[in-house]
Formats: structure tokens, C-alpha cells, sequence
């Protein structure tokens, strides 16, 4: 599998990442050799081998149902570009 | 063209925890904006989500009660999407290992018959804030309180072929979560949200067709509304010629209407992959046991036990069964003392009724189930006539007082002295000779004028039966 300049645009623009037009070669030529070691990783026998979800060979800790926080809001709305009404504005988003 | 609808329904169900599935801010509604948003919830730099385990019991508890497969292993990613009311630009969800598999749950068809409808898989996942478009002209204003609550989505297998069936599969659902205490089903606040993907196929046809999915439908009638428009939205396009577009279309309840919405389009790859934050869910027999013991009585075991134990119709069980707090007020009636079957038409009649025209549910109903027990006793006991009896209930609705001082105070008490209704029914009878007559020559209609005229003159306090009865005696 190899992916086209046009498809590296598209990831690029789900991801959010701005790419001039003159990196997109390269990008595209290193995301290709990037799939080929997974091409090779592919061909390795996995039969019987559980798939792998973390490089940790630990199960998850739960949480006890407790509300533990205290309300912060102030602190966090002073970083935020800006505010209203207790509100985070941004640019209106156009349903 | 005939055609046939397959709808596949996506429900989200807020799951009843006191904090949210990741953090330890509180998950509670109506909180001033962005006052239960934490940094975990902010996605700041540095933080890690650590998984509520109230949360992983209640997706349990569901997949037990459709008779699920719990996976015992279960793994959390990142589903990628760059949406204001999502800080992280991800959501945390289950892709490929979801902690509920297949399950199943049967649900009544229009015309009576059971039908069995797949659950894919149920998955846990995060709630994302929410986007206020109307607060401000030039901006759209974010709160974040319910970004982190966690969601219990609830898929379908695509097998309901009508809308009537797809909201007779939602209202199962929306019970059965509140019968096992994880969500508190209040549509108006979104703690349950149903998303609809609806295609059709011609008559027959083993392909499915190409589906839309409808969002933004916020109570079961909105949801039939939505599906039926979409279903002759799609039909119009195919019998021009047209194809239809994979798509997410919003519902309006104002124009009644869907419209496609691009912008969630663009983002249709989310790009999944495992949450390097958090490690695979292990979910041990212990657990496993301690929940399913703690599981109550199903929707479909109370049924059953409403038939045996109470001698009901499957009809009526099913109706007092279909919620849980109505099953419970009926139920509360019952160990107040009064008859099963007579509660039940009670129940099912005059209160629904009133509940309905007052636009209100039994959770909030004026008349407590032991007041109104006491009503239905009343009848029972013939103090009073199931017509005075609805006076006397909407006396109480008004919370003038209870039953038995409402039938002493107003003088209600029903006539059970035959002497005295006998001396009305002779007056009855000679001031109405002709009507005698005709009733003699065979005209035994008339047996309900006569009855009229007897509950008139006693301003409807005669006992019904006994009246009819003295009357076929005397007439005859």
C-alpha cells in the first residue's frame, strides 16, 4: 500500500496540519517509506499471538465513583483567549 | 416500487454516575457553565483520564440485561475529530474491542407479535460539551460541564423495517436502562439520544441500500417524524432516478425537516487508534458475579411475574411493566391493600389519562400510590361508584385531601340501603308509565333509562348493580 500526494493532503487536513505544497513530496515519500516497514511487519507470522493494545503489560485501574474536584473555572478562563458569560467563545461554528 | 425501510438505531445513554468517566468532576445538570469542567475535561497538557469503575459496572449491568457477551478484555481509543466542544480533538471511545458484544431484546410489533431485535455491541465513550449558538451574534459560546460524562452507546443491528417499530425498540431500551438504575432517561435533558441510520431497499432485495443517519432527535415522536421523512426523502430520490448519499442529516422539529450536515462530513475518518493513556480493561469473574447478582427485576421477569403472581392479562402486565415507575406505583398500591386487577384499569385508565392531559408522569403525580389505593378500595368496597370515583380523584389531584375524607365531607358515601333506593325506583316507575309500557312490550332498551333517571335522582350515589337489579325485579 502506498498513499498519493492527494491522500497525504487529505490526512494532513484532518489532522490539521498545514503543508506547503512544496513539502508535500517529501512528506508523501517518507510516509510511504513509513507503511513499507509496515508492510514488512505484515508479513510476520502472528498466528496464536493475542494482539497487542499497550506496550504495558498491565490491566487498567478503576476509579472509585467520587466527585474529587473543586471548581476551577476561574483559573482555567483566564488562559482562554476568550470568555463570556462563564462561557469559552470561539469563532461561530455554522451548523 | 414497493420498498422496504431497514433502520439500525445508535442510542447514547448518559450513564447515572456522581463523576465522570475519566475525572472526578461532578457529572451533575444544570451547573453554571464550565464550573464541573476540570483539566482532565479541558484536555490541559499533562493530564491522565483515569477510568471510573461505576461506570464500567453500568455497561455491564446492560450487556447482562440483553443478554450480552461481556468481553472480559476491552480496550479504549482515540476517536479523532476537531470539534470546538471537544478539547482534546479526540474522543476517548472503544472501537474495536467494545466492553459489551452481541446481545439481543424483544420488543412488541404494531400488530402485537414479539420480534427480536440485535444489540451489535454497546461501548463506553466520553460526552463531548456543548456548543451555544444563540448566545452571542459573533460567536459560538462552549460549555464544557458535560464534556467527560460518560456514555453508555447502545448499536442495533439493523432490524426494524418501520418507524413505529424503531420507536417501540427505543422506548424498550429507554425502560430497560432506567429498570437497571444507569441512566435517568430524561430526553429533554439529553441524557438519551437516539440516532437513526435509515435506508431503503426494493421489496426483497438481500442489499441493503445506502443509509443516512438522522441526528438531533430529542423524544420518540420527533423520532418517528424524523424517520418517516426520511423515508420519503429517500423514496423520491430513487423513483427519479436518483441515488442517495451516505450522509449525516439534522433533524429540525420546528420546520419538521431534515438537512444534510457537511460539516461533520469532512471528518468522516476519525482515524482510530488505541489511547496510549489508558490500558486495556480487565474485568475479572469476581466483578462479573457481584454484578450479576446485584442485577434487579427485569422489564420481562415482571411481566411474567405480573401474570402469575397477579392474575393480569399479558396486555395489562406489559402496559404496567413498560416503566419502571409505574410498575412501581402499581405495585405500591397493591401492598397498600388494593385488588390487582381493579388498580390495574385504574392505573391504565383514569390516571394515565389525567397524567397525560396534565402533561406530567407518575413520578410527579399529586395522588401518592397509597392515596390512590385508597380510592380503588373505596370502589372495592362499594362506598362508592367507579363514576363518583372519578370525582373524588380529581378532588384529590386539586390536593384538597384524601379519598375517605373527600366521600365524608361532600356526603359521596354510595346508597347501599335497598329500602331507600326501592322508594326511588316505585316513583321512578309511576311517573314514567308509559315508558313502563313500552318496556313491558319488549323494548328492554329502555332498562338504561330507567337506570339514568335512578343515579339522577340519587345525584349518582345508587350502587349500579344493585340498582339494574331491583329494576329487573320490579319491571318484570
Amino acid at each position: 500500500m502506498s498513499l498519493s500526494e492527494q491522500q497525504v493532503k487529505e490526512i494532513a487536513y484532518l489532522a490539521r496540519l498545514s503543508i506547503d505544497d512544496g513539502e508535500v513530496e517529501q512528506t508523501t515519500a517518507e510516509l510511504n517509506n513509513i507503511l513499507g516497514l509496515m508492510a514488512d511487519l505484515a508479513k510476520i507470522d502472528t498466528q496464536g499471538v493475542s494482539p497487542m493494545a499497550h506496550p504495558l503489560n498491565m490491566s487498567q485501574r478503576l476509579r472509585e465513583d467520587e466527585v474529587s474536584e473543586t471548581d476551577q473555572s476561574e483559573a482555567f478562563q483566564k488562559i482562554a483567549p476568550q470568555t463570556g458569560q462563564s462561557h469559552f467563545l470561539v469563532p461561530t461554528v455554522i451548523e | 416500487m414497493e420498498w422496504e425501510t431497514v433502520i439500525g438505531l445508535e442510542i447514547h445513554s448518559q450513564l447515572k454516575t456522581k463523576s465522570k468517566i475519566f475525572s472526578g468532576a461532578s457529572t451533575a445538570f444544570g451547573a453554571v457553565p464550565n464550573s464541573q469542567a476540570c483539566a482532565v475535561d479541558l484536555g490541559l497538557p499533562g493530564v491522565l483520564p483515569v477510568l471510573n469503575k461505576e461506570a464500567v459496572v453500568m455497561a455491564i449491568r446492560f450487556g447482562l440485561a440483553v443478554g450480552a457477551k461481556v468481553n472480559k478484555r476491552s480496550i479504549f481509543d482515540r476517536k479523532n475529530y476537531f470539534y470546538p466542544d471537544l478539547p482534546k480533538g479526540y474522543q476517548i471511545s472503544q472501537f474495536e474491542l467494545p466492553v459489551v458484544g452481541e446481545g439481543e431484546i424483544e420488543i412488541t410489533t404494531e400488530d402485537g407479535k414479539a420480534k427480536i431485535v440485535g444489540i451489535t455491541r454497546a461501548h463506553l465513550e466520553e460526552d463531548a460539551g456543548k456548543s451555544i449558538h444563540d448566545l452571542y451574534d459573533d460567536y459560538t459560546a462552549i460549555d464544557l460541564n458535560r464534556a467527560g460524562t460518560p456514555l453508555l452507546e447502545i448499536v442495533s443491528d439493523p432490524d426494524m423495517s418501520s418507524a413505529k417499530e424503531a420507536v417501540a425498540y427505543a422506548k424498550k431500551i429507554h425502560a430497560l436502562v432506567q429498570y437497571i438504575g444507569i441512566c435517568d432517561g430524561n430526553m429533554q435533558e439529553g441524557s438519551f439520544r437516539c440516532d437513526a441510520n435509515v435506508s431503503i431497499r426494493k421489496k426483497g432485495a438481500e442489499k441493503l441500500g445506502t443509509r443516512a443517519e438522522l441526528k438531533n432527535i430529542n423524544s420518540f415522536k420527533f423520532l418517528e417524524k424524523a424517520i418517516n421523512l426520511e423515508v420519503e426523502r429517500q423514496q423520491d430520490i430513487l423513483e427519479e432516478g436518483g441515488s442517495v448519499v451516505q450522509e449525516t442529516r439534522l433533524y429540525d422539529s420546528v420546520k419538521n425537516e431534515t438537512r444534510s450536515m457537511r460539516s461533520k462530513e469532512e471528518a468522516n475518518d476519525y482515524r482510530y487508534f488505541p489511547d496510549p493513556d489508558l490500558l486495556p480493561v480487565e474485568v475479572d469473574d469476581e466483578l462479573l458475579e457481584q454484578i450479576r447478582s446485584n442485577l434487579p427485576e427485569l422489564p420481562t421477569e415482571k411481566k411474567q411475574r405480573f401474570v402469575s403472581e397477579f392474575g393480569l392479562s399479558d396486555y395489562d402486565a406489559e402496559v404496567l411493566t413498560s416503566q419502571k415507575a409505574v410498575a412501581d406505583y402499581f405495585e405500591a398500591m397493591l401492598d397498600a391493600g388494593a385488588d390487582s386487577k381493579l388498580s390495574a384499569n385504574w392505573v391504565m385508565g383514569e390516571l394515565s389519562a389525567v397524567l397525560n392531559k396534565n402533561q406530567t408522569d407518575i413520578e410527579n403525580c399529586p395522588v401518592s400510590a397509597q392515596a390512590f389505593a385508597e380510592l380503588v378500595m373505596r370502589i372495592e368496597d362499594d362506598t362508592i361508584s367507579g363514576k363518583i370515583a372519578k370525582d373524588v380523584f380529581k378532588a384529590m389531584w386539586q390536593g384538597e385531601s384524601s379519598a375517605d375524607e373527600i366521600i365524608d365531607s361532600k356526603g359521596l358515601k354510595q346508597m347501599t340501603d335497598s329500602g331507600a333506593i326501592e322508594g326511588i325506583i316505585d316513583e321512578i316507575i309511576a311517573n314514567n308509565a308509559p315508558q313502563v309500557e313500552q318496556y313491558k312490550d319488549g323494548n328492554t332498551k329502555l332498562l338504561g333509562f330507567f337506570v339514568g333517571q335512578v343515579m339522577k335522582a340519587t345525584q349518582g350515589k345508587a350502587n349500579p348493580k344493585q340498582v339494574n337489579q331491583l329494576l329487573n325485579e320490579k319491571l318484570s
